[in-house]
């Protein structure tokens, strides 16, 4: 896919995490939708899926050790042909298969549940140790909020992964600056972090979250790296994309209203127009 | 008795993981610097590129276990109790339980019989902790024979199992021609009227002991092993204790929310009979050799007689 191909999908998954969580009159917009072009990337470009069969043994995986951002995966999922984008606004519903964290079990193309902070790592480092011990060439990322980065579990998975060179691993991290309580560096600094992935043993890229060439050349160097993992540090907007979300801490985990809803779709709208003008 | 064979089931875990790593190619075994201890090096040394040590990183270990179930893989991952079911709570409740991976968890130095180590390292609330996650299946074997059997049972089952084993050497007591394993079944060892004493573990053993004196005594009692903590034989609890009136339960774990726990929930719902539980009363264990330990809990055949005969 081109750029502006991703752009425009990019968009479509924001308006379907806008959806979902105004649906839901709940759940966590602001980092689903600074992640929002990392999700598209993986799944338009990125990742060997297949969503006609989602457990395709020699698939690559994906695990979103950000569970709370589940409407962004969905919503990629759903765009990707996964299930029904129309099914989006069941999220967080009684008896919907969108569960409010990613689950496994219900949700087509989820490869992991997740929600637990710092667990998601883990299994995707599981995952990559599968494809090692069977000789297989499938692939596995994670994406990793910056906040979460404070769980002592990321850093027991870093160690494993960057101990057993486990070069068929991409690390995401999602670096928006902010978490529930604030800035992350005033709660408790997780910074500097491509230094302590280095440390760890990892290759590291630190790019810009919201360029699709920026991605696509930190993935192709995640690609040919051999020997040891690889650690994508975006810096990202949490709630890019939504005026009044953008740079907010107070959209971490909150829906919009009917009024906000109204708004965002709009400034969506107006993206997609800009994007179709520019190019 | 002094000829009695005696095993720890820790060795027993060790041995049927190396036994079963040849019928099933799908078996790997992780460990957190603890092989030696486990015993999973006895595994490690028949399949070593099956044998993944995590480092000291119980949580994570439980995570790549998650991760490498869900492309294929029967993990088994081993730690003390303490850590396993304890610092690892979490984890395997929502990595493994959640998601009903089809991952081992193999629990050793579980109880006071660690002995020496004391109170930090004896856990007895692991059962009390697996047990609540739904889905999961606790198994607390007696002896060699029925770890071993165990073992292989929770590899040929689809879904999470807890296997709790333990750190001290323990008679052989299923050592005959005729003895069956089934998961959720317990196994009424002896028959009686007078009183039901259902055990588990290495508690059986001395279960069985005291049904020896009490005989001497004059009162019958029928012992029940119940390895399989959950699911619970329910029907085999119950019919038991409708014809002997009174239950007592013996166990190496506390006695809130373990074997006696579970015994009380469903003769309380659907049996009311009076029950005496035998175990770890609601304190912290010691440091000391295991058997004396073992004698101070009460835990061991006289102290069960004695127990037994005061409620009775």
């Amino acid at each position: 896919m081109t750029n502006t191909e991703l752009k425009i999908k990019a968009n479509e998954v924001r308006k379907g995490i806008i959806e979902g969580v105004h649906s839901a009159k709940a759940g966590h917009p602001g980092g689903s939708l600074s992640a929002a072009d990392m999700f598209t990337f993986l799944y338009f470009e990125e990742m060997n899926i297949d969503p006609k069969d989602p457990k395709k043994k020699d698939r690559d995986r994906f695990v979103l050790s950000k569970g709370h951002t589940a409407p962004g995966l969905y919503s990629a999922l759903a765009n990707r042909g996964y299930f029904p984008v129309e099914d989006l606004k069941t999220l967080r519903h009684l008896g919907s298969y969108l569960q409010g964290h990613p689950c496994m079990q219900e949700t087509p193309g989820v490869d992991m549940s997740s929600g637990s902070l710092g667990q998601g790592i883990s299994a995707a480092v599981g995952m990559a140790l599968a494809a090692k011990l069977d000789g297989s060439d499938y692939r596995v990322f994670t994406l990793l909020g910056d906040g979460e980065l404070q769980e002592g579990q990321v850093w027991e998975a870093s160690m494993f992964a960057g101990a057993k060179g486990l070069d068929n691993l991409v690390v995401i991290v999602d670096n928006n600056g902010l978490q529930i309580d604030g800035k992350v560096e005033d709660v408790c600094s997780v910074y500097p972090i491509a230094d302590k992935f280095k440390a760890f043993n990892f290759e590291t890229v630190e790019i810009n979250g919201h360029d699709f060439t920026e991605i696509r050349e930190a993935m192709q160097k995640a690609r040919q790296t051999k020997g040891k993992p690889t650690a994508i540090i975006m810096k990202t907007i949490k709630g890019k994309g939504v005026s009044f979300m953008e740079g907010q801490a107070g959209w971490h985990g909150k829906a919009p209203n009917d009024e906000e809803f109204a708004i965002a779709m709009a400034d969506l709208d107006k993206i997609a127009e800009q994007i179709s003008v520019s190019e | 008795m002094a000829d009695v064979k005696k095993i720890a089931t820790r060795e027993s875990y060790g041995n049927a993981l190396a036994e079963c790593g040849k019928d099933f190619p799908d078996l790997v075994v992780l460990d957190a610097d603890l092989a030696g201890a486990t015993k999973t090096g006895i595994f490690q040394k028949a399949f070593p590129d099956r044998h993944i040590d995590c480092g000291i990183a119980e949580c994570n270990m439980t995570g790549i276990a998650a991760g490498l179930s869900t492309c294929g893989k029967i993990p088994f991952i081993s730690s003390f109790a303490m850590f396993a079911a304890g610092r690892n709570f979490e984890q395997v409740r929502n990595s493994i339980g959640y998601p009903h991976l089809n991952v081992k968890i193999g629990a050793t130095h579980a109880g006071i019989t660690v002995g020496e180590d004391g109170a930090t390292h004896q856990c007895n609330e692991d059962v009390a902790l697996m047990r609540t996650i739904p889905g999961m299946t606790v198994i607390v074997p007696s002896d060699d024979v029925e770890a071993k059997a165990a073992v292989r049972a929770a590899i040929e089952m689809e879904g999470p199992v807890y296997l709790r084993f333990g750190r001290a050497a323990v008679p052989v007591i299923n050592d005959r021609p005729d003895y069956k394993f089934e998961i959720g079944k317990g196994v009424t060892l002896k028959e009686g009227n007078d009183v039901t004493i259902i055990a588990s573990g290495i508690c059986v053993d001395s279960a069985l002991q005291a049904a020896e004196k009490l005989a001497a005594d004059g009162i019958s009692a029928e012992v029940i092993n119940i390895h399989t903590i959950k699911p619970l034989d329910e029907e085999l609890v119950i019919a038991s204790a409708k014809k002997t009136g009174k239950v007592v339960t013996v166990e190496e774990h506390s006695v809130i929310g373990g074997l006696g726990g579970a015994v009380c929930e469903v003769l309380s719902e659907k049996a009311p009979t009076p029950v005496l539980r035998i175990g770890v009363q609601d304190r912290f264990g010691e440091s000391g050799p295991a058997g004396e330990l073992v004698k101070k809990y009460g835990l061991d055949g006289e102290g069960v007689y004695n127990s037994v005969k005061a409620f009775i």
